[in-house]
């Protein structure tokens, strides 16, 4: 809630990195939606545009819904597409970000 | 818009019903339960990025909440926080009881029924999800649902709901024999 540690920060940079991609976000409760991302804040309260339900005779509810703001608490995964990630940027960073907090720890 | 801190009340223009005092209104409201406002981060993120952003444009929208407990509720979004706490108008609770034997061929796949209730304060830690409705669409029920009493309609889901329990707790059970800790135990959200 205070200030955003380190690796937060590093996750939120990175989730925006993925801004306007097609992504899958699977909630606690099954429901998988399909959606372009639109943002992401500090929670990881994930916004999508264009979204289609993947089961949606089990979920008919979400059927007149264009855009949806989804709580970062109930949220189990978010699929990536695969070439929207660089891998070797996320390491760099992510090392990048341990030696920064091992220094700091010394 | 770019250099608003999350604390600012949003620009004018934008929530004119009460949405700009939304935030300190609601956390008077919901008293001491209510965690404590966040402590002004060192780093800002960008605007854009906060919870406040992503909430403003859904403002004085119609929308839907789904709640941890499975309810759906459509309603006018006239005012939020920054923990999603939201003040809904004109708040109508939709409930669904799809068919068992229902595929997606099937012409009938269940029954829908609307129940009027009027302004909504909704704690934010019970919100699984808002979605804006699109007006062109929304005069339409879902393909395949029909329009039934209240009551019947809220019986059949309350049977369907006992039996997805049910089941759960028989997983969830299975599950912790093997070692597994369910993240949500005793609760079936849909």
């Amino acid at each position: 809630m205070c200030a955003p540690s380190a690796d937060e920060r590093l996750r939120n940079s990175f989730f925006k990195t993925l801004i306007d991609n097609q992504v899958t976000v699977e909630l606690k409760n099954d429901i998988q939606i399909r959606g372009t991302l639109k943002s992401v804040d500090q929670y990881l309260n994930i916004k999508l545009d264009d979204i289609s339900v993947l089961d949606d005779l089990k979920y008919p509810h979400l059927s007149s819904v264009k855009n949806v703001f989804i709580r970062g608490s109930v949220v189990r995964y978010v699929h990536l597409p695969h070439n929207a990630v660089d891998v070797t940027l996320l390491e760099d960073a992510t090392r990048r970000e341990a030696a920064n907090q091992a220094q700091k720890a010394k | 818009m770019e250099n608003l801190t999350i604390h600012d009340a949003p620009p004018p223009g934008a929530p004119q019903q009460g949405g700009r005092a939304g935030g300190p209104h609601i956390q008077q409201a919901l008293g001491r339960g209510a965690p404590p406002p966040p402590q002004q981060p060192q780093q800002l993120p960008p605007q854009m990025f906060t919870t406040a952003a992503q909430l403003l444009d859904l403002t004085d929208k119609k929308l839907l909440i789904c709640l941890r407990d499975g309810r759906k509720l459509t309603g006018i979004l006239r005012s939020w926080d920054q923990f999603a706490n939201l003040v809904l108008q004109s708040t109508v609770e939709r409930v669904y009881a799809t068919l068992p034997e229902a595929t997606d061929e099937s012409a009938v796949k269940g029954y829908y029924a609307d129940k009027p209730h009027g302004i909504f304060l909704v704690r934010g830690e019970n919100v699984l999800l808002l979605g804006e409705i699109d007006l062109d669409k929304d005069d339409e029920p879902p393909a395949g649902f029909e329009e039934r009493d209240y009551k019947t309609v809220d019986q059949m889901a309350k049977e369907r709901k006992a039996l997805d329990r049910a089941k759960e707790k028989t997983k969830l059970k299975k599950l912790a024999t093997l070692g597994f800790e369910g993240e949500n135990i005793g609760e079936v959200l849909l």
